[in-house]
């Protein structure tokens, strides 16, 4: 009787919702980083990269004696940085996104693997950082279940949910924001309006590649406190599932995030239930699958940006 | 602001002098954009690039490396050269690599007790279909569910490597292999043989000219190569012209998937001898550049894949005696990636400022 209702029970544990919660701030940040780009026109396949180099970057930096969150801004810099490559071949040269993309995580992977064996030649087991502390909200956190989950996390959980507000808000509410839109959507009107189809895209491609990097950093300060060469194993392709998944809505994203975190939290749980029955890698393989089935389920009713994809060439039709 | 007044002019003739030199023009470039890197690490450049040319061409033993580091490369670049030129974008020659190679296994190992001449050929097309199969999905969801072919593809590979880990650990597992998580090695039958007494190089290699060879007649020679020329290049225009575009994109993709496959095979019964998680450092994802640096030219692949495997072998005798991490390749090989795109970019078009 007792294994039979000890799958429910994992719902009642406020260690799976606080899982949960940590799981999905790394895929937040990246598929609100992606959300952007793609908003602006512009795929970003460089994401995995760029998740990578926020991951090694930001704990290096902390690593060499810097702060954490000035360590956390060194990981933005260098995902803008390589951002700012993504958009010079995509967008005034309109190179093709998909190639490009998969270059710039190549170069990105790459030259993070390098950096961190000429600074760390000989290391046996990765060196640790003092990593963020939980922040625990008075009042809140006290609440059960949920209180743990939402409200004694990392500050970059609470930095990821303020985030997704904020991004929303100028996505939605600014000339900026609605700009993005627009050149994402139809960029030979947004030209006529007299907004510069160029600039907007290289900046949503640049801001977007930070928030990426930033979801890297996470995982090296915060969810752990060393950085592991195939850390970020997947989660940008993960992320790029998601926001199909999330319809390209910077608030869908947060859910798309929480769901497939939770999941992924749950068939841990359950993974330690059943024991060696079922082999582990199954279970691994769940997130992997779980992305392909959502692409297909939301594949109906998709409203992509019109313009995604497309390069745009002033003048030409 | 001088951004805003760069227009792109198509030039009405590509000079073929220019198509040679973009690669040449990009190679060249990644190693000086490197160089900066190699000076990091405390090294001579131009001795670091010295040890570098040296051990991947210096001797018959280091080119017989690099020649057999550069037969899966022109497998999973002719697989991604063959996709690219239809538009369809099969990012997945690792995850069917591993297919094929876990195919292999299953028949290679004792299942089938025949001929070399017999069985040989039998492994090929078995690695081909299953790295077809892998691709089927993909395709079909594409055509169908309008579903990214690289978001799939790229998912995939993470869930074959998955499978490959469950089956070396459980049903595939070697009795004979102090615990390892690894395949027993194929039957004697099954080797491909050796080129050289002595040397790594194996038949595969011969197996990977041949296909390349095909591939080039069959695209400047038969109805199927135009077709999906004439898909990549405009599919509506394609469709217009009354051509089977879903058929030509399905076909496309099995052979696609089919030769990333084989490239599994020829790695497992070639060089490694057995089924390993590490058989493959990433020759999917390097089978991309390969392509582009070939200019999706089926035997341009075999001279990038051969550039790239030397650079390969080459920093990893770089690094053994300069100090210099071999992961300087890989770089390398990105950074020539991202340099191709632009000097192709570069041959079509003419920049006119203003």
């Amino acid at each position: 009787m007792e294994t039979s209702i000890a799958w429910l029970e994992i719902f009642l544990n406020a260690s799976f919702w606080v899982a949960s919660v940590r799981i999905a701030t790394p895929l937040i940040f990246g598929t609100l980083g992606e959300v952007i780009c793609e908003r602006a026109g512009v795929l970003n396949l460089g994401i995995e990269g760029i998740m990578t180099i926020g991951a090694m970057a930001g704990w290096m930096a902390v690593y060499q004696g810097a702060g954490l969150w000035s360590g956390l801004f060194f990981a933005a810099a260098c995902g803008g940085i390589f951002g700012l490559l993504h958009a010079m071949l995509t967008v005034p040269l309109g190179l093709s996104q998909h190639v490009t993309g998969i270059g710039i995580t190549l170069l990105a992977t790459s030259l993070t693997s390098y950096v961190y064996r000429l600074i760390l030649p000989e290391v046996n087991s990765p060196p640790r950082i003092q990593a963020f502390e939980p922040l625990e909200i008075p009042g809140l956190s006290s609440i059960p279940l949920i209180g743990e989950a939402l409200f004694n996390q990392s500050p970059l959980t609470y930095f990821a949910f303020i985030s997704v507000v904020v991004v929303s808000y100028v996505l939605y509410r600014t000339p900026f924001g609605l700009a993005i839109q627009m050149v994402g959507e139809n960029p030979a009107a947004a030209e006529a309006q007299g907004v510069d189809v160029t600039v907007i895209r290289t900046v949503a491609v640049v801001c977007g590649s930070a928030f990426m990097a930033v979801g890297g950093a996470f995982l090296t300060m915060s969810a752990f406190n060393a950085f592991f060469f195939n850390m970020i194993n997947g989660r940008g392709w993960i992320c790029i599932a998601l926001v199909v998944f999330a319809s390209w809505r910077p608030g869908k994203a947060l859910l798309g995030a929480f769901l497939f975190a939770a999941f992924d939290a749950y068939q841990m749980r359950l993974q330690q239930l059943v024991g060696t029955e079922i082999p582990y890698q199954i279970f691994l393989m769940m997130p992997y699958v779980l992305s392909i089935l959502a692409l297909i389920v939301m594949s109906r009713r998709v409203g992509y940006p019109q313009a995604l994809m497309i390069p745009y060439r002033k003048g030409e039709r | 602001m001088q951004l805003k007044q760069m227009r792109l002019e198509p030039r009405i003739r590509v000079p073929f002098v220019l198509v040679i030199l973009a690669p040449v023009v990009s190679i060249v470039a990644s190693f000086v954009l490197c160089a900066g890197l190699v000076a990091w690490s405390g090294a001579s450049i131009f001795e670091a690039y010295g040890l570098l040319l040296k051990g991947a061409l210096g001797s018959g033993f280091a080119l017989s490396e690099t020649f057999a580091r550069a037969t899966p490369l022109i497998f999973t670049g002719l697989a991604a050269a063959v996709a690219f030129k239809s538009r369809f974008w099969n990012i997945g020659a690792e995850g069917q690599l591993y297919a094929g190679a876990l195919i292999i296994t299953v028949l290679g190992t004792g299942m089938l007790d025949l001929h070399p001449g017999l069985i040989i050929p039998i492994l090929v097309i078995t690695s081909a279909v299953a790295g077809a199969l892998m691709l089927l999905g993909p395709v079909l969801l594409k055509i169908h569910f309008g579903v990214d072919e690289v978001v799939t593809t790229l998912l995939l590979n993470f869930i074959v490597l998955l499978l490959v880990s469950l089956l070396l650990e459980g049903p595939l597992k070697d009795p004979m292999g102090l615990g390892w998580p690894q395949a027993e090695p194929v039957t004697e039958a099954a080797e491909l043989p050796r080129l050289f007494q002595g040397l790594r190089l194996h038949a595969g290699l011969l197996l990977a000219l041949l296909f390349s060879f095909i591939m080039w007649i069959v695209s400047i020679r038969t109805t199927l190569g135009y077709e999906m020329r004439a898909v990549g290049f405009n599919q509506k225009a394609a469709r217009f012209a009354g051509m089977p575009v879903k058929r030509v994109m399905i076909i496309t993709a099995l052979i696609s998937g089919g030769i990333a496959g084989i490239a599994g095979f020829s790695e497992v019964a070639g060089m490694k001898g057995n089924l390993t998680l590490d058989l493959s450092p990433g020759f999917g994802y390097t089978g991309i550049v390969v392509a582009m640096l070939a200019q999706l030219h089926p035997l341009g692949v075999i001279i990038s894949a051969s550039f790239v495997a030397s650079i390969f072998v080459g920093a990893d005798a770089m690094s053994r005696s300069a100090g210099v991490p071999s992961y300087i390749a890989d770089v390398m090989v990105s950074v020539s990636l991202l340099c191709m795109l632009v000097s192709v970019l570069l041959v079509r078009f003419r920049i006119r400022w203003g």
